[in-house]
């Protein structure tokens, strides 16, 4: 009996699911004492015929006094379980509401009027549930009284219906005949009306659907929502976090983070006042420590290292619904949420928009709407991570930003240019197209006396790497040398000033120094900088980028996230003087610095 | 996973949604049970550690246990505490006990406004100084952008129409006929310099499952919730004026369990002690309009 579950109530407007709603609230006792015969007595007062709809008003006005019953959410049970029952607007108008009580349920009802049949926004409430993801559907053929239970009414809708939910690849659970006003097939089966049908009544219906089982057969997904380090009572781990989409993960097993590509191995499963977990699946929320100590970023995505990866890509096609008060346009940037991922995103090109008054028809269109339907493509600035909606439907979902609010929301359905964003690519196509000096790289370095390099300093906080590094430019300034030191203050305020926090390029940053040290390495200079919180990978990146020149790196003190070894190690506390003459014998060893020069 | 994990691992994600958004955050304590359940959660959310601060507002009429537990509890789990107030009205006895205004009114200036004011920081503020153990003036009081609150909606009717992430414009109020949508664990995270947003972390819970909660995780809860003796107890917490407990024998968290399950209050509302909602027919609505919790 501690079972709950959420169910939405959909139809296009005067269909009847007042009524209904108001029917079964009443046969599972669910209104307060005397409701029922005060809404008679009222009805009776005012020489009207009682409506079962009038039930669902009288609680709005009572939950309007504050009283525990609410229109768009009522609560029920069964001898089986509890319900929470939303009811969805049919009114378009409403749209936004329909889908946040949409997406909160876990099955839904909709009611069709057997006498106007398929409407709007039976079909558009059919879409919103296909691309919700929601696959319990019962389909309540309401008023059937009015028709007078014409076997052959309901079996054209039924035909019609499952011809048109086929094509969004939804198998309706079943088709009931009902009257609500009548009470047919509501709380029971009514074999007098339709001595034909055969099925559950719709109170049966609803205690035969499935709860939503989170997906733990699927690969692991896991968007990374944050890395905690919080040192509060001496307390050491640093830990991913995240709600676990899909699949299983457990202690021990290798773990790919996306777009990055780095990996690691689960450590532990941390979980604050509970026991010791060894293995975690879709629906948690725990967090994670890894073996290694890599520089990972929220936004990414981890996952298991022999299961299918995400695609990465950064134009995708994809199935979008829009709710904004201005259109989706082309040339204006919005911002993507896709799990943790946030990126600016763009419209380029609307393949097609869904006319829901005309079955299947599209029209020819160059944005969006409010309140389309749409197929579009889209593009990020920088490849994404993504799954594609019929592999694992979670994680193929995205919501668009317009005027922060969340304005559109789209499904994946291709990867439309699947890019290599591999590094090595473009280092290597960047290295076929650099047209070199007229001035041979010998020539300048025997010029300047000294050979180019790009001299990196890490240091856990930045402050010990940048004394040094200041210091070394002087140094090297004063006999001479080509030196220049930039720290990332400047680049930050300058290069990268662009590179908002919003859009989250957190790459960018070292992607853009390391651009800026090929260009400056290649004018044949000793390019120094000072940073923190770098782990291998973006060493990785910054050697990458620099070649075909050289790469120096100096470590001053403990640094958490580097692990393979760096050119040259100063320990914490080592005197100025002392470590500006280790670092000139050690690029001497490099022969950056020739001998007698010095 | 069961209904309480499901609960659990919801609200913790929001509660991770709104550290990793917005730069400036609080949680409102009330010293209730619902924002000592979310004062768990947040627990649970960063591992034993509560990374931001939490506010209290005081009325001066709170019933005056709350506020010895709310300084214990402060001090054994560490907690970051900022306790606001309208000073002016309560020294000049503007308030309902002392005859001047009717109950919502006194809410609006007690409650709304002070935490209006205390979160701008504009009015004065006291916060917890460990060293010290005690309250001290804060000297730069700044301004919060994202606030954490309890509410539930199951509690009454404008509550159940809340989202997750609710935005409060400029002058505080809330816009209940046009909310944003909400869907596959995506919210409304940014905002429009000047509004705030209110976090809701525990808006699928119901009092039965708090209850539950409290006891699967043995949170310690303030003993005016059970029966010592008198054959009454609070069911919902406030200022002692007008809030009145009700009778019931409940004396642990298991015989509350067992009274909202099937006993006395299986199908009574929770907040039927609170006066203020009463008044004016739709006093709540008409208070969360203008910026009450």
């Amino acid at each position: 009996m501690d079972e709950q579950i959420s169910i939405v109530m959909a139809g296009h407007v005067d269909h009847g699911k007042s009524t209904v709603i108001g029917r079964l609230l009443a046969e599972t006792h669910a209104l307060p004492d005397g409701k029922l015969e005060q809404v008679r007595a009222m009805c009776h007062k005012n020489a009207r015929p009682f409506e079962y709809a009038f039930l669902l008003d009288a609680l709005k006005d009572e939950q309007a006094q504050g009283i525990t019953i609410d229109a768009a959410r009522c609560f029920f049970k069964t001898d089986k379980r509890r319900y929470i029952l939303i009811d969805a607007p049919g009114h378009i108008e409403f749209l936004k509401n329909m889908i946040t009580g949409a997406s909160r349920a876990e099955a839904a009802l909709l009611v069709i009027d057997a006498k106007e049949g398929i409407r709007e926004n039976t079909k558009r409430h059919g879409y919103m549930m296909s691309m919700l993801g929601l696959r319990q559907l019962s389909i309540l053929v309401n008023k059937m009284d009015l028709v007078g239970y014409d076997q052959k009414i309901f079996d054209q809708i039924r035909h019609d219906y499952t011809a048109f939910l086929e094509r969004l690849q939804i198998k309706p659970v079943s088709f009931i005949p009902v009257s609500g006003m009548q009470g047919v097939n509501i709380a029971s089966r009514s074999t007098v009306e339709t001595p034909w049908y055969n099925g559950p009544s719709v109170l049966e219906q609803i205690d035969l659907f499935q709860r939503k089982e989170f997906p733990q057969s699927q690969p692991f997904r896991l968007p990374i929502q944050d890395i905690y380090k919080f040192t509060g009572q001496n307390d050491d781990r640093r830990i991913v976090t995240g709600t676990i989409e899909t699949g299983a993960i457990s202690v021990g097993d290798v773990v790919v983070f996306q777009p990055s590509g780095k990996t690691s191995r689960i450590q532990s499963i941390e979980y604050f006042n509970g026991p010791v977990k060894t293995t975690a699946a879709a629906g948690e929320a725990p967090g994670f420590t890894l073996d290694t100590q890599i520089y990972i970023k929220p936004g990414e995505w981890m996952v298991r290292q022999g299961q299918p990866p995400l695609q990465v890509g950064a134009r995708f096609r994809v199935n979008l619904f829009w709710m904004g008060h201005d259109p989706l346009v082309k040339g204006k940037s919005y911002k993507l949420k896709l799990g943790a991922v946030r990126s600016p995103v763009k419209l380029i090109e609307v393949l097609a928009v869904l006319d829901t008054t005309e079955q299947g028809a599209v029209v020819s269109k160059q944005q969006v709407d409010r309140h389309d339907i749409a197929e579009v493509i889209l593009e990020t600035p920088k490849p994404v991570a993504f799954d594609l909606v019929g592999n694992i439907e979670q994680t193929g979902r995205l919501v668009i930003v317009d005027h922060y609010e969340i304005a559109g929301a789209g499904i994946i359905l291709a990867n439309v240019q699947p890019v290599d964003s591999s590094l090595e690519t473009h280092v290597k196509e960047r290295e076929i197209a650099w047209k070199p000096s007229a001035i041979p790289v010998a020539q300048r370095a025997a010029s300047y006396g000294h050979g180019a390099k790009f001299v990196v300093f890490v240091s856990s906080d930045g402050s010990a790497g940048e004394t040094f590094a200041r210091a070394l430019e002087q140094q090297l300034f004063k006999m001479h040398f080509k030196a220049y030191y930039l720290g990332m203050d400047n680049v930050a305020r300058g290069l990268d000033s662009d590179l908002t926090e919003t859009t989250e390029n957190l790459d960018d940053p070292i992607r853009r120094l390391g651009e800026l040290a090929r260009i400056l390495t290649d004018s044949g200079q000793i390019f120094i900088t000072s940073l923190s919180d770098v782990d291998d990978y973006d060493l990785t990146t910054l050697r990458l980028l620099n070649s075909p020149n050289e790469i120096v790196v100096i470590q001053v003190g403990k640094v958490p996230f580097l692990n393979t070894p760096p050119s040259l190690i100063l320990e914490a506390g080592t005197a100025l003087l002392e470590g500006i003459q280790n670092i000139c014998t050690h690029l001497r060893q490099q022969k950056v610095l020739v001998d007698f020069q010095i | 996973m069961n209904t309480l994990d499901r609960l659990e691992a919801h609200s913790v994600h929001i509660l991770r949604e709104s550290y990793r958004e917005f730069k400036s955050l609080v949680m409102l304590w009330s010293i209730g049970k619902d924002s000592t359940v979310l004062l768990w959660l947040a627990r649970k959310a960063f591992f034993g550690h509560v990374p931001f601060p939490l506010m209290h507002v005081d009325t001066y009429f709170k019933v005056p246990e709350m506020i010895t537990y709310r300084d214990e509890v402060a001090r054994q789990w560490h907690l970051d505490m900022i306790v606001g107030e309208n000073t002016p009205a309560i020294e000049a006895k503007q308030t309902f006990p002392d005859g001047k205004l009717t109950r919502v009114e006194c809410c609006k200036s007690l409650k709304s406004e002070a935490l209006k004011h205390s979160l701008s920081g504009e009015w004065p503020r006291k916060r917890m100084n460990h060293s010290l153990g005690k309250l001290v003036p804060e000297t730069k009081p700044e301004p919060f952008t994202g606030v954490i609150v309890g509410v539930r909606a199951d509690e009454e009717g404008s509550r159940s129409k809340e989202r997750y992430f609710s935005a409060r414009d400029r002058q505080n109020e809330w816009d209940v006929g046009d909310q944003p949508p909400e869907l596959w664990k995506q919210f409304k995270t940014d905002f429009a310099p000047g509004t705030h947003v209110r976090v809701h972390p525990l808006l699928d819970w119901t009092e039965l499952n708090i209850w539950e909660y409290i006891q699967r995780e043995n949170i310690p809860i303030i003993s005016l919730y059970f029966d010592r003796g008198e054959g009454k107890r609070y069911r919902s917490l406030g200022c002692y004026p007008c809030t009145t407990p009700v009778q019931s024998p409940a004396k642990n968290v298991a015989e509350i369990i067992e009274e909202l399950r099937s006993g006395k209050f299986a199908n009574i509302a929770e907040r039927s002690g609170r006066e203020q909602d009463k008044e004016d027919g739709n006093g709540l609505e008409t208070l969360r309009r203008g910026g009450y919790m």
